[in-house]
C-alpha cells in the first residue's frame, strides 16, 4: 500500500462530501427558487439563507479539482477529458448560476428577476446532476486506452449510472437543503420545507443509496456495506427526527447519511480511481496515477495546516450568521435612484 | 480535423476575458479597503459613500471573475490533458494552493464583509475586507508560479521522461515568478487608478454641467449642492466624493506605471535570458546586432525574416533592454533558429498520441506581428495612461474638472487604457513562448530536457467537435455577460452615489419595518 498516495485518495474523498455537504444545500436551494417558492419575497427569503455563504462553498470544487490535479495528474487528465461535454456543462450551469444569485436583485424590474431565476434553478440542477454524472463514473469507468484517453468519441462515457449518479446528487441536493430551509428560516416557508422533505425523501435519497449498492456490487468490501447500513439508517433517523420536530438533529442524521454513502462508495472503489472499461489494466489506480511523493509530502503539509483553517473560518461564517431568517428579516428590493 | 488550434483559441479568449475581471478585482480592492479603512478611522460621511459606491462596483466584476476561473481551472484537464500528464508534478500544486489558502479566504471574507454590514463590529468588519483583498493577492502569486514555470522550468529533474519536482523552494522563489508576480500587482493597480479617475471624472463634470459647481475668476472651485429630491445624492460631501476619488486614483495611476516600467525592465532582461527568442521577435530583431526598433515594416507574420525594415532604429538601446549596456550584442531571431534547432530537433515526436501532427516541423519563431505588437501595445498603453493621469492632476489642481465634454469622453474612455496594456502583455507572454507551452531556457538557467511542444500538449481523446461547440459556446456566453455586466456597471454608475446607498434619495417609508433583525444588506 502506498502511504501519501492513499492519504490524498482519502482527502480527495473528503473535499467531495465537503462539497456535497455544503454545496448541496446551496444547489438546493437554487431549484427550490422554481420548485417551492411562491412568490418574490418567499424567493429572496431562500437566495439570502446562502447569500454570505455560498461563494465559499463552491471553493471547494475548485479545492476538489486543483487537488486532484496535484495529487493524481492521471486522474484529473484522463476524467476531465474523457468528460469533456459533461463538465463543459457542469461549467456553464456553475456560470450561470453564479451570475445569477448576484445579478438578480441588481435591478428591480420583474422580468429581469424572472430570467435570473431561471438561470439560478437551472444553473442549479445541471450543476447537480454534472457534478453527479462525473462522480458516478470516475467510479464505474471509461473507455480508456492505455495512454489513459477515452475512446469512442464525445459520448462514449456514458451510461445508465452516470444518469443513476446525476439523479443521486440533484434528489440528495433538494433533500438537503429542505433540511437546511427548514434550520435557516423560520414562519410557512420553516414548515413547508420540512413537509416536503417529509413527503419525498425516500424517494429522493433511493438514487444515491442505488448508486451506492451499485458500487457495492461491483467491487464490494464488507466495510462498504456496513456504510451502506449505516447510511440507510441515519436516514431513517434523519426522517423520524425531522417530523419530531427536531430540525438541528435531522440535519445532523442527514450529515451522517452523507458521510456513510460516500465513505462506503470510495472504500470500495480504492485503490482503482478511475475503471477503463475496455481493459483493466489500463484503469488508473491510487499507485498509477498519483504525483511523486515528494510533491505530495509538500502538499500534505500545505493541508495540515490549511484545511483546519478553512474549516476554522468556515465554521465561523455560519455561527456570524447563524440567525434564522424570515420574511420581514428581508429589506425591500433595492431599486436603483434616476441617473444623475 | 485537428483540435489543436480551436483549443488554443479557446485557452486565449478564457483566459484574457478572466484577465479582465482580475486585475480590477487585484486593482479596485485595495482601493475599497483603503477608503474602508479611512471611514473607520475618520467616521467621515465621505469615505463611507466611496466605500459603499466602489465597493458595489468592485462585487459586480468580482463575481464574474469567480465564474471565469472555474472554467480555466477545469480546462487544463479537459483540453490539455497531454499537458496535465506532464506537468502534474510539478504544476498542480501551486494550483491546489491557489484554491486551499487563497479563494476560500476570499470568497468567505468577501460573504462576510458583504453581508457582515452592522451585524460585525466595524474594525472586524474592515479586517474581513482586507483579508479577503489580501487573499487576492495570494492568489495572483500561486497562479503566477505556475505561470512562470511554463516560462521559466526550475525545480525540478526528468524521470522517466516527465518533469518531477525535487526543489519546491526553487519553484515558488523562480526570479520569473517574482517579477511577473510584482509587475502584474502593479499592472492591476494601473487599472484600478485608471477606473476610479474615469468614474470620478464624469461625475465631477456632470456637476459643473448641472450647474452645482461653478469656478470662480480664479478657476478655484465652488461647490454647490442640489436642491430637490437628488439632493443627498449631489450634496458637497458628493463633491468630495468624486474629487478625492480622482486625485487618489490619478496619483495610483502615475505610481503603478513607475511600478511597471521597473519591474517590466527587470522582466526583459531575464527574458533575454531565459527565452531569447521571444524578446528577440519581440523586438523583429532578426539579425544580433544592438539597435531597438522603433517603427518596424514589412511582412512580420511571414516568417522569413529579410522582409522585416526597421524604420526607425535607437542604436544601443536594445542592448541596453537586454543587458543595461549598450554595446553587447543581441542575438537575432536568424541566429537562434539554428541553436533551437539543434537544441530541440526540428520535428514534433513521432508518436501515435500526436495523431496528424507527429512528425511535423516545429517551427520556432513565435508569430512576429504578435510579439513586436503586443509588447509596444502594452508600453504605449500603459504610457498612455499614466501621462493622461498626470495630466488629469495638473487640470485638476484647482478642484474641479472642465465643462469640456470631450475631455470628459477621453477621461471615461482611458479606463480601457490600462485593460488593453495587461491584456496585450499577456497575449506577448504567451504567444511568445511558442511553440512551445512549457518553454526551454539555455543554460545555465533552465534544467536540460525539462520542455513540451504546445502541438503536444492536447488532449488526444478529445474530438474537434467537443472543442469546437465549447469555443462557440463559452464564446457567445461571455459575451452575453460582458454586455450584461458593462450595462451594470454604467447603471450603477450614472446613479451615483446612491445606488450604492439608496437612503440618500429614498426617505425612509415610517411605516417601515424597523425591526433589528432586518438584513443590513440582502440579495
Ligand atoms: C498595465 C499594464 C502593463 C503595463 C503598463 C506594462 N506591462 Fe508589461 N506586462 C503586463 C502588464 C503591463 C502583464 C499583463 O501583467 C504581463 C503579462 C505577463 C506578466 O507577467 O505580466 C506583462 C508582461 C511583460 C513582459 C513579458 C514577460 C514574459 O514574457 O514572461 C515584459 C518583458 C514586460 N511586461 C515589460 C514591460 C515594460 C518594459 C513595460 C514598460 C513600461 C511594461 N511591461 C508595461
Ligand atoms: C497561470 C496562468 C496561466 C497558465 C498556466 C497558462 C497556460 C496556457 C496554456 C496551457 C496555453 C495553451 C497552449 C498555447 O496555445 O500556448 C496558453 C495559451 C494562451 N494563454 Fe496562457 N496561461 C496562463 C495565464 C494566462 C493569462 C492570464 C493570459 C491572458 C490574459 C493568457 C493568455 C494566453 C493566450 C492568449 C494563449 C494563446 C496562445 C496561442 O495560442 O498562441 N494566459 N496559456
Ligand atoms: C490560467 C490560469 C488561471 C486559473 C486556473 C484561474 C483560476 C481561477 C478560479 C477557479 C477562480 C474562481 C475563484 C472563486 O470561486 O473564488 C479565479 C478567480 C480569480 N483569479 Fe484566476 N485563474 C487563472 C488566471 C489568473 C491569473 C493570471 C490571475 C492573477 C494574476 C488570477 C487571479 C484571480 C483572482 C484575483 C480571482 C478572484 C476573483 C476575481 O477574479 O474577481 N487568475 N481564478
Amino acid at each position: 500500500m502506498e502511504f501519501l498516495p492513499t492519504v490524498w485518495f482519502i482527502l480527495i474523498a473528503v473535499l467531495w462530501t465537503g462539497y456535497l455537504f455544503l454545496e448541496g444545500f446551496d444547489l438546493g436551494v437554487g431549484m427550490f427558487m422554481k420548485l417551492v417558492a411562491r412568490n418574490e419575497q418567499e424567493r429572496r427569503l431562500l437566495l439570502n439563507t446562502i447569500g454570505p455563504v455560498w461563494d465559499g462553498n463552491e471553493v471547494w470544487l475548485i479545492t476538489a479539482a486543483g487537488a486532484t490535479f496535484a495529487a493524481f495528474p492521471l486522474w484529473y487528465a484522463s476524467l476531465f477529458s474523457g468528460l469533456y461535454l459533461p463538465m463543459l456543462l457542469v461549467l456553464l450551469a456553475l456560470i450561470f448560476r453564479a451570475v445569477s444569485i448576484e445579478y438578480r436583485g441588481k435591478i428591480n424590474s420583474s422580468s429581469w428577476r424572472a430570467r435570473w431565476d431561471w438561470g439560478l434553478s437551472l444553473g442549479s440542477l445541471f450543476a447537480a446532476f454534472g457534478v453527479g454524472m462525473a462522480l458516478a463514473i470516475t467510479t464505474t469507468g471509461l473507455p480508456l486506452n492505455a495512454n489513459g484517453d477515452r475512446v469512442g468519441g464525445p459520448f462514449s462515457w456514458f451510461s445508465w449510472y452516470a444518469v443513476l449518479g446525476g439523479l443521486a446528487v440533484v434528489g440528495f441536493c433538494l433533500a438537503h437543503a429542505a433540511f437546511f430551509i427548514s434550520l435557516k428560516t423560520d414562519g410557512e416557508m420553516r414548515h413547508r420545507a420540512r413537509g416536503f422533505a417529509l413527503r419525498l425523501l425516500p424517494l429522493l435519497l433511493l438514487p444515491l443509496i442505488g448508486w451506492a449498492v451499485a458500487v457495492q456490487l461491483q467491487s464490494g468490501k464488507p466495510a462498504g456495506l456496513a456504510l451502506i447500513v449505516v447510511a440507510v439508517a441515519a436516514a431513517a433517523i434523519c426522517w423520524a427526527r425531522s417530523r419530531a420536530g427536531r430540525e438541528g438533529q435531522a440535519f445532523a442524521a442527514q450529515a451522517i447519511f452523507l458521510l456513510g454513502v460516500t465513505g462506503s462508495i470510495f472504500s470500495n472503489v480504492y485503490p482503482v480511481v478511475l475503471p477503463s472499461t475496455l481493459d483493466p489494466a489500463n484503469s488508473l489506480t491510487v499507485g498509477s496515477a498519483a504525483a511523486s511523493d515528494y510533491t505530495l509530502g509538500l502538499m500534505s503539509i500545505v493541508a495540515c495546516f490549511g484545511v483546519p483553517l478553512v474549516l476554522a473560518y468556515q465554521s465561523w461564517t455560519y455561527w456570524v450568521f447563524r440567525k434564522r431568517l424570515k420574511i420581514e428579516s428581508i429589506p425591500e428590493p433595492h431599486s436603483l435612484p434616476a441617473a444623475v | 480535423m485537428d483540435p489543436l488550434e480551436i483549443a488554443r483559441w479557446q485557452f486565449g479568449i478564457t483566459t484574457v476575458y478572466h484577465f479582465w475581471m482580475v486585475p480590477l478585482t487585484i486593482g479596485l480592492g485595495p482601493i475599497v479597503a483603503l477608503f474602508n479603512t479611512l471611514w473607520v478611522r475618520t467616521a467621515k460621511e465621505q469615505y463611507l459613500r466611496m466605500t459603499k459606491f466602489w465597493g458595489k462596483l468592485y462585487l459586480i466584476n468580482f463575481i464574474l471573475g469567480v465564474a471565469t476561473g472555474i472554467v480555466q481551472e477545469f480546462q487544463f484537464g479537459m483540453a490539455w490533458s497531454e499537458y496535465s500528464r506532464f506537468v502534474g508534478d510539478v504544476f498542480g500544486a501551486p494550483l491546489a494552493m491557489e484554491a486551499l489558502l487563497a479563494f476560500f479566504i476570499e470568497s468567505t471574507f468577501l460573504g462576510l464583509w458583504i453581508f457582515g454590514w452592522k451585524r460585525l463590529p466595524a474594525r472586524i468588519h474592515l479586517a474581513c475586507l482586507w483579508i479577503a483583498v489580501i487573499g487576492s493577492v495570494v492568489s495572483a502569486y500561486f497562479i503566477i508560479v505556475a505561470n512562470s514555470w511554463m516560462q521559466h522550468p526550475v525545480g525540478v529533474t526528468m524521470v522517466d521522461g516527465r518533469p518531477q519536482m525535487t526543489d519546491a523552494w526553487a519553484v515558488f522563489t523562480n526570479n520569473t515568478a517574482l517579477v511577473a508576480f510584482s509587475h502584474t500587482i502593479v499592472g492591476s493597480l494601473a487599472v484600478g487608478g485608471a477606473f476610479l479617475l474615469g468614474i470620478a471624472w464624469f461625475h465631477l463634470w456632470r456637476r459643473r454641467q448641472t450647474g452645482i459647481d461653478t469656478v470662480d475668476d480664479n478657476g478655484r472651485v465652488v461647490v454647490g449642492e442640489a436642491g430637490g429630491d437628488t439632493g443627498a445624492n449631489r450634496d458637497a460631501c458628493d463633491y468630495r466624493v468624486w474629487f478625492r476619488s480622482l486625485r487618489i486614483g490619478a496619483w495610483i495611476a502615475v505610481i503603478a506605471f513607475a511600478g511597471v516600467a521597473a519591474t517590466g525592465d527587470i522582466q526583459g532582461k531575464l527574458m533575454f535570458e531565459q527565452q531569447p527568442m521571444k524578446m528577440a521577435s519581440a523586438e523583429a530583431a532578426c539579425h544580433s546586432g544592438t539597435s531597438f526598433s522603433v517603427l518596424s515594416v514589412g511582412d512580420l507574420g511571414s516568417k522569413d525574416c529579410d522582409d522585416v525594415t526597421n524604420i526607425v532604429e535607437i542604436h544601443g538601446l536594445l542592448s541596453f533592454l537586454a543587458h543595461g549596456d549598450f554595446s553587447t550584442e543581441v542575438k537575432g531571431v536568424n541566429d537562434l533558429i539554428p541553436e533551437y534547432e539543434s537544441a530541440y530537433g526540428t520535428t514534433i515526436p513521432d508518436d501515435p498520441k500526436y495523431g496528424q501532427r507527429a512528425g511535423t516541423t516545429v517551427d520556432f519563431v513565435p508569430v512576429m506581428e504578435v510579439t513586436y505588437w503586443g509588447f509596444r501595445l502594452m508600453i504605449g498603453f500603459g504610457a498612455l495612461a499614466a501621462f493622461a493621469a498626470a495630466v488629469a492632476l495638473l487640470i485638476t489642481r484647482k478642484g474641479t474638472v472642465p465643462k469640456s465634454k470631450w475631455l470628459m469622453r477621453l477621461a471615461v474612455l482611458g479606463i480601457a487604457a490600462p485593460f488593453i496594456a495587461n491584456s496585450a502583455g499577456w497575449i506577448f507572454t504567451e504567444m511568445g513562448r511558442q511553440p512551445f507551452v512549457v518553454a526551454p531556457n539555455p543554460d545555465p538557467s533552465g534544467v536540460d530536457g525539462v520542455f513540451m511542444f504546445t502541438a503536444a500538449a492536447v488532449s488526444p481523446g478529445v474530438s474537434f467537435a467537443e472543442v469546437l461547440v465549447s469555443l462557440i459556446v463559452l464564446t457567445l456566453v461571455y459575451g452575453l455577460l460582458m454586455v450584461v455586466e458593462l450595462k451594470l456597471l454604467t447603471r450603477y454608475v450614472r446613479s451615483g452615489v446612491a445606488s450604492a446607498m439608496p437612503e440618500l434619495v429614498h426617505q425612509p417609508d415610517p411605516d417601515a419595518k424597523k425591526d433589528d433583525d432586518v438584513l443590513a444588506f440582502a440579495y
